[in-house]
C-alpha cells in the first residue's frame, strides 16, 4: 500500500522532472562559493542574536536579563527548530570551506619558489582557511563549555544548566580567557574579509552599495568580536558580579 | 647592468625541472625583459647550449602571448606585460628569479612555456555571438548607452595571458572567464546566448581544474590590462540567474 502511494506520487510527476541542474549548481565552483556566502551571512545573523543576549551581562543585574533571554532561546520551540538550521549552517560552512581549501590547493600542485603578495591584497583575505580552522577549534572548545553540556542536560534531565553561574567558573581560568580572546581576534579577521566577500560571491557588487557594505562589514567585524572578547575579560577581572 | 638570472629549466611536460643560474653581464637598462632573454639565448646558442624557451609574439603588449613569473609577480614588478617591462625596473647586480605560470590547468610544455589551451576551450564553450546573415545592418542601428559600451570595452581589454591564474593563490581563472562573459553579456549583440554562455563557460572552467575565487583581488592587481573584479561579481550574477531560469543545457543539442 505504501509502495502504491509512492508510485502514484512519482507517477504524477512530469517526465522531464530533473534536479540535475540544482546538483550541478552546488557542485560548481561558483555554486560552492554561493553556499559559503549564504551560510556565512546566515551565521552572521546568528552572531547578532548571540552577541545581543551576551551583552546583557554588562547590565550588571546579576544575570537576570541574560538568563531570561537565555532561557527563551533554549526552550522556545521556534528557536529550537531554527537551531537545527544553525547547526546545518555551521556544518555546511565548515565542510564546504575545508573542501574548497583542498580543491584550491590542488589547483596549483607545484608552488612558486619566489612569490610576493600584490600591494592591494590583505593577508587575512588569503588566510580564510587558517582563520576558519582557528575558529573551528574555538567553536569546539566553546560548545563543550556551554552549549553541549546544557543541551545534554536538557535531554537527559529535562532542565537547563545555570549558564550565568557556569560562565564565572569557566572564565576563572586565565588560559580559557586567553583562548577565548584568540578566538575573538580570529573572528575579527575572518569577518573583516568574509562579510564584504559574501556580497561579492553573491554577485552583489554595485558602486552605489559597495561603500555601505564595506562600512557595515568593518563596523560589524569590530563591534561583535569586541563585545564577545570583553565577556571573559570582564568576568575574569570581576568587572561584573 | 649586471644581472644574475635564476631560470626554471624543464625539458618536457613530464621531465623534472630545476632552477639554473645564468650571468648576464652586458644588459642595457633600455632593453625589454624579453630582449634581455634574447641576448642571453644568443650567448647560450653560441656556447652550444639549449636556449631558454619562453612565449612571445607581438611584443607590443596586446597579444597576450608573453608570460613569465618574475621575482614573485606575474609579468614582473610593473602592472604590464613582460614584453613591455624594461630592465630599468631592476637594479644593477640584482638576482631575478624567472618561473613559468604555475597551475594544474596550465601544464609546462618546456622551460617557461606553458599550455594555456584551457583558456581556448573555455572561450570555445560559449564566448561567441550569433550573427545574422543577410544585408549589412546600418552602423549604430542598435542604441547602446555610452557607459555600457565603455564597460564592455574595459572587459574586452582582457588579452587572455593568464596572469590572473598565475597571481591567484587558488590558480583560479575567474577574472579571465568573467571578463569574457561580461564583454558579451553587457551588449545587446550577446543576449541571444546570454544564459547558455555563462553556464557553458563556467562548466568548462571547472572541468579544466582551475581553483575557486576567495576574493583576495590579487588577479586585479596583477592584470596587465587592469580588468576589475567587478567582472567576477557580474559573472556570479549572470551565472546564478541563468542557472535558476534557463533551459537545461544539453551537450550536442537534440530535440
Amino acid at each position: 500500500m505504501f509502495g502504491n502511494s509512492l508510485t502514484s506520487i512519482f507517477g504524477s510527476l512530469p517526465n522531464n522532472f530533473s534536479m540535475k541542474w540544482l546538483i550541478d549548481l552546488f557542485t560548481s565552483s561558483l555554486g560552492r562559493k554561493l553556499l559559503m556566502a549564504l551560510t556565512g551571512l546566515f551565521l552572521i545573523s546568528f552572531l547578532v542574536i548571540h552577541c545581543t543576549i551576551n551583552a546583557m551581562i554588562f547590565l550588571n543585574d546579576g544575570g537576570e536579563a541574560f538568563s531570561k533571554w537565555g532561557h527563551f532561546m533554549g526552550t522556545n520551540p521556534i528557536i529550537r527548530t531554527l537551531e537545527i538550521g544553525l547547526v546545518a549552517g555551521f556544518l555546511i560552512h565548515i565542510v564546504q570551506g575545508l573542501a574548497l581549501w583542498r580543491a584550491n590547493h590542488a589547483a596549483r600542485p607545484v608552488k612558486y619558489s619566489v612569490s610576493k603578495a600584490p600591494a592591494n591584497g590583505t593577508w587575512y583575505s588569503r588566510s580564510m582557511g587558517i582563520l576558519g580552522t582557528l575558529l573551528l577549534l574555538f567553536l569546539i572548545m566553546h560548545t563543550s563549555h556551554f552549549w553541549i553540556p546544557n543541551r545534554t542536560n536538557q535531554f537527559t534531565q529535562g532542565e537547563e544548566l545555570p549558564l550565568y553561574k557556569m560562565m564565572f567558573e569557566v572564565f576563572s581560568n586565565p588560559w580559557v580567557v586567553f583562548f577565548y580572546v584568540i578566538g575573538c581576534v580570529s573572528l575579527f579577521w575572518h569577518l573583516l574579509h568574509g562579510f564584504a566577500s559574501a556580497f561579492q560571491s553573491l554577485g552583489l557588487n554595485h558602486l552605489k552599495y559597495n561603500g555601505i557594505i564595506s562600512f557595515v562589514g568593518t563596523a560589524f567585524s569590530i563591534v561583535v568580536p569586541l563585545i564577545f572578547a570583553l565577556m571573559p575579560i570582564a568576568v575574569y577581572f570581576r568587572w561584573i558580579n | 647592468m649586471k644581472i644574475t638570472l635564476k631560470v626554471w629549466r624543464q625539458k618536457s611536460r613530464t621531465a623534472k625541472g630545476e632552477f639554473k643560474t645564468y650571468q648576464a653581464d652586458h644588459v642595457s637598462s633600455d632593453m625589454s625583459f624579453l630582449e634581455m632573454l634574447d641576448v642571453l639565448n644568443t650567448s647560450l646558442i653560441k656556447k652550444g647550449e639549449e636556449p631558454i624557451h619562453f612565449d612571445h609574439d607581438c611584443r607590443e603588449g596586446i597579444c597576450g602571448m608573453c608570460s613569465l613569473y618574475i621575482n614573485g609577480h606575474p609579468h614582473g614588478p610593473l602592472q604590464t606585460t613582460t614584453c613591455q617591462l624594461h630592465m630599468r625596473s631592476f637594479h644593477d647586480g640584482q638576482t631575478i628569479t624567472v618561473e613559468p605560470w604555475r597551475a594544474k590547468a596550465f601544464p609546462i610544455i618546456k622551460d617557461l612555456v606553458v599550455d594555456r589551451s584551457a583558456f581556448d576551450r573555455i572561450q570555445q564553450a560559449g564566448g561567441y555571438v550569433s550573427v545574422s546573415t543577410g544585408g549589412v545592418p546600418d552602423a549604430n542601428e542598435i542604441a547602446i548607452p555610452k557607459k555600457i559600451a565603455d564597460e564592455a570595452f574595459d572587459s574586452a581589454a582582457c588579452i587572455g595571458c593568464g596572469a590572473c591564474v598565475a597571481a591567484c593563490k587558488n590558480a583560479s581563472a575567474m577574472l579571465f572567464v568573467s571578463a569574457k562573459v561580461s564583454q558579451l553579456a553587457l551588449l545587446p549583440q550577446g543576449h541571444a546566448e546570454r544564459k547558455e554562455r555563462v553556464e557553458k563557460m563556467v562548466a568548462q572552467m571547472d572541468a579544466e581544474d582551475f581553483g575557486a575565487c576567495t576574493n583576495t583581488r590579487a588577479c586585479e592587481a596583477e592584470c596587465p590590462k587592469a580588468i576589475s573584479v567587478t567582472n567576477i561579481a557580474r559573472m556570479n550574477r549572470e551565472y546564478f540567474s541563468a542557472v535558476f531560469s534557463s533551459y537545461e543545457v544539453t551537450v550536442g543539442g537534440g530535440d
